[in-house]
């Protein structure tokens, strides 16, 4: 085929659930490219010499050569060379943001559309998961023993890297499921969890990792005794502390933080209460706070929630403070939410909560923003207006402003350096932290990031814990 | 999965278990909890560490059946599993030389209360205990308490047992006539309300271990916070215990109430499956 002819096949469409059903369940929104459309998009690919593509890419994944690999019909070679760099493509191909990394790069974005590459990753992906066909194996074993502390894409990208090499690698992880936030965040609607627990149990059968759940470090177990019990510690608890806005109100009843919604939703199932225990509240006038990957999910959620309790006429709104252009999560989640009828309220920012006297919510008050000069982060900063102020009647409050790190890790370990910010200071090539046999990666020392950013943390950590381990500095 | 190694009936609502878990026995101490998850299905239950036995990795909990998940737990038996067990979590009780002290007690807060008590007499202090409950047949190791009491007064809301009074009858008593250094007050949050309001009266110091609606237990996701007089705190790592005069009562006791519907059906679901399984066993014994 000549480079004319490739340019000419349309970009292959994900097919979807249909946008009406979708609202009230919380199975896969989008639903895979078949065979024929994988193939067909693979071949709209170049093959660039200097492959823009995988820059972007924060584990740069040999792109070309899989998509090569995957016209040609040997999808057992794409496989391999998949997961040279990346252990988890059925989850990177559904959560990346690919327009702002390889899709933002690839060179045919510059006439016309980029390639789907997160879509094909996910067929390769979805492949293997339901093939198996490359097991990976356990060398020998090198006798030396690492802790890994936090089971999210970090922690177990860190540890498959480390298992691979021989090392004995044991995960410990606070709660009682596998995951970080693939489990206990990101919704059953982007990212199926039996596809997470396979990727995650996979790994850890062919390397002999162990995982214990249920360990708190730093109540269970501290650092200090993981530092004296194994010849290296990683840390890639991520940042799970949540940030309520400092307005009047934000204790009624009604307001959560994203990370309780989402956690009662996805790890603890509430959207099927009472078949399992914990429930879950929405209100049929529902205010998410932010416009991050959080606050889709959390709006998303709330919608599927009110439309299975039968609250046709509920409203969901996602209140915002810059505007449109600046919305930060990925393209495709945002374009979702508003096909599914969710309503943005952007250059608006809350002021207060007000609640009736049982402590329920019943309204939030908003001020109007305009965009000013641009600030440190290179975004327009919003400025309010004077005399501006309106209320939105709602009933509950979900508050998705993003995260810090949970200290709860560092009892008791004064001289490990962290920001003012409670991130931990780590060399960015080495993940070497201020302690001696301490390493640290992905939120818990970048603040709320991608996955595949943990990820590209977690194996350069692994590198360098290996070179350790190996020779001694 | 973490085995039942004992349970017995404190009384008709009150069970205690023995549990297998040295992970949380090794690091445990008074004032600390743990996360419970019956199966798959389960929530994550908080619950005070009663007692535990480092060498033996057992730790004991103590619970009231209120809804669906104590009631299942408590229709569990010795040999059973339970699919979470992970902890210790909040901060240990501060056990020093205070002087003269009162722990005060309100129904199951017996079992927090006790491994306190007993601290705080071990470590020199002079211990007064105040346990209450709505009736007789909710009390339980008035004995237990007696042995790392100096004094110990029981009460009853409907005089079953013991004096006819609530909890801060006799507080107020002993407030007006000792020189009291510091009270420990565990039991339901309107009661711990009412304690605290008494001794800031009095000035006297008062601890109270905040029972808020927990999901993680591990900071993460704030469903627990309260508010006090500089700002909101999470009960799960902050906590439990705080300064009791510095709690906006209120506040908590409606985030206690958010899910009361949804406890109400599920409580009734699990009901409803417990009568079908005794039916299902009477239909059995018709047929043998
Ligand atoms: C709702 C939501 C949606 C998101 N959507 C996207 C998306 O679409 N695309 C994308 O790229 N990124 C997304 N992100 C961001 C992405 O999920 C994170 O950047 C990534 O998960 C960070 O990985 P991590 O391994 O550093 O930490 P985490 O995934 O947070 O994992 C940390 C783990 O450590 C455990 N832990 C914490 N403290 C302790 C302790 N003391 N002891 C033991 N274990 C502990 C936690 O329980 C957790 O399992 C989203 C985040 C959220 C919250
Ligand atoms: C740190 C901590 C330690 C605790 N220690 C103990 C203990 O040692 N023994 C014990 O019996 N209980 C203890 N509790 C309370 C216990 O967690 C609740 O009783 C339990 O979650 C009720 O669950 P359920 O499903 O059986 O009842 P639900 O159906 O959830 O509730 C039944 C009733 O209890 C109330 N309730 C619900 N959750 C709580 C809660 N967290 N605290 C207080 N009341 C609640 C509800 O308003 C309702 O009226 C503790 C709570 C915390 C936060
Ligand atoms: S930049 Fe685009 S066209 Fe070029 S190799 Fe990468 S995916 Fe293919
Ligand atoms: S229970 Fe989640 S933060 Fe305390």
């Amino acid at each position: 085929m000549t480079k004319q002819e490739r340019m000419k096949i349309p970009r292959q469409e994900m097919p979807l659930q249909d946008t009406l059903i979708r609202r009230g369940n919380f199975e896969e929104v989008s639903l895979g490219l078949p065979e024929d459309a994988a193939v067909k998009e693979a071949e709209r690919c170049l093959q660039c010499k200097k492959p823009k593509c995988v820059e972007g890419c924060p584990v740069g994944v040999l792109i070309p050569q899989f998509i090569k690999a995957l016209r040609e019909g040997d999808i057992n070679e794409a496989v391999r060379v998949m997961k040279i760099k990346n252990n988890l493509p059925a989850v990177c191909g559904r959560v990346c943001p690919q327009e702002n990394q390889c899709e933002g790069n690839c060179i045919l974005g510059k006439t016309g559309e980029p390639l789907a590459i997160g879509r094909l990753e996910r067929y390769i992906g979805d492949y293997e998961l339901s093939r198996r066909t490359c097991p990976m194996v356990k060398p020998h074993d090198t006798g030396k023993k690492v802790a890994v502390v936090g089971s999210g894409p970090a922690g177990i990208a860190c540890a498959v890297d480390l298992g691979r090499e021989g090392h004995k690698v044991t995960i410990f992880e606070s709660l009682h499921s596998a995951g970080g936030v693939l489990i206990y965040g990101i919704p059953e609607f982007r990212l199926p969890k039996p596809v997470v627990h396979s990727e995650i149990d996979y790994a850890v059968q062919c390397l002999g990792i162990e995982i214990k759940t249920d360990h708190i470090i730093g109540r269970t177990v501290t650092l200090d005794e993981l530092l004296g019990e194994y010849d290296a510690v990683f840390i890639g608890t991520g940042a799970g502390l949540p940030n309520f806005m400092k307005i009047p109100g934000i204790n009624y009843s009604g307001v959560m933080s994203a990370n309780e919604f989402l956690t009662r939703i996805n790890l603890m199932k509430a959207y099927r209460f009472p078949e399992y225990d914990t429930p879950v509240r929405i209100g049929g006038r529902v205010a998410v706070i932010g416009a991050g990957n959080v606050a889709m999910d959390s709006a998303r959620c709330a919608v599927r929630l009110q439309k299975s309790m039968g609250m046709e006429s509920g409203e969901v709104h996602v209140i915002y403070r810059r505007s449109r252009d600046e919305v930060p999560a990925r393209l495709e989640e945002f374009h979702h939410a508003e096909e599914e009828g969710i309503i943005f309220d952007f250059l608006t920012s809350p002021v207060e909560i007000f609640g009736d006297i049982n402590g329920n919510v019943t309204g939030i008050k908003c001020i109007r923003m305009k965009l000013g000069d641009a600030d440190a982060s290179g975004r327009k900063k919003p400025v309010p207006l004077a005399n501006s102020e309106f209320t939105i009647d709602v009933d509950t409050v979900i508050m998705a402003l993003g995260t810090s790190p949970n200290p709860v890790v560092f009892t008791n370990n004064g001289n490990l350096r962290r920001t003012n910010e409670g991130t931990v200071v780590a060399d960015n090539e080495t993940g070497r932290t201020s302690r001696e046999r301490l390493w640290a990666g992905g939120d818990v020392v970048t603040g709320s990031a991608t996955v595949i950013s943990a990820m590209g943390a977690g194996k350069r950590a692994a590198a360098d814990i290996h070179r350790f381990l190996m020779e001694g500095m | 999965m973490y085995t039942i190694l004992d349970k017995q009936a404190l009384n008709d609502a009150i069970k205690l278990m023995v549990i297998e878990a040295p992970h949380v026995a090794r690091k445990a101490s008074a004032g600390q909890f743990v996360i419970v998850r019956i199966d798959d299905f389960g929530e994550r239950v908080p619950l005070t560490i009663a007692d535990f036995d480092r060498s033996a990795g057992t730790v004991t909990i103590i619970f009231q059946e209120a809804g669906k998940s104590t009631k299942h737990l408590g229709s569990l038996n010795a040999g059973d599993n339970l699919a979470t067990f992970a902890g210790p979590l909040g901060h240990p009780t501060e056990i020093k030389r205070y002087g003269a002290v009162i722990c005060v007690a309100g129904g199951v807060g017996i079992a927090p209360v006790y491994p306190i008590a007993k601290a705080l007499k071990e470590a020199g202090n002079v211990v007064i205990s105040i346990v209450g409950a709505r009736n007789k047949g909710l009390l339980f190791w008035e004995e237990r308490m007696r042995t790392v009491s100096d004094e110990l007064i029981v009460c009853t809301d409907d005089g079953s047992y013991g004096r006819k009074a609530v909890v801060t009858e006799p507080l107020k008593e002993i407030l007006s006539v000792k020189n009291i250094a510091n009270v420990w007050a565990i039991g339901p949050a309107i009661m711990m309300k009412f304690v605290s309001m008494l001794t800031k009266e009095f000035n006297v110091p008062t601890v109270v271990s905040l029972n808020t609606i927990m999901i993680d237990g591990t900071g993460m996701c704030g469903g627990c916070r309260v508010l006090l007089e500089d700002g909101a705190k999470f009960v799960c790592v902050d906590g439990p215990e705080f300064d009791g005069h510095k709690i906006d009562w209120d506040s908590l006791l409606s985030r206690q109430r958010i899910y009361l519907n949804e406890e109400r059906i599920a409580s009734g679901r699990w009901e409803h499956i417990c009568n079908l399984d005794k039916s299902d066993e009477t239909a059995g014994d018709k047929d043998k």
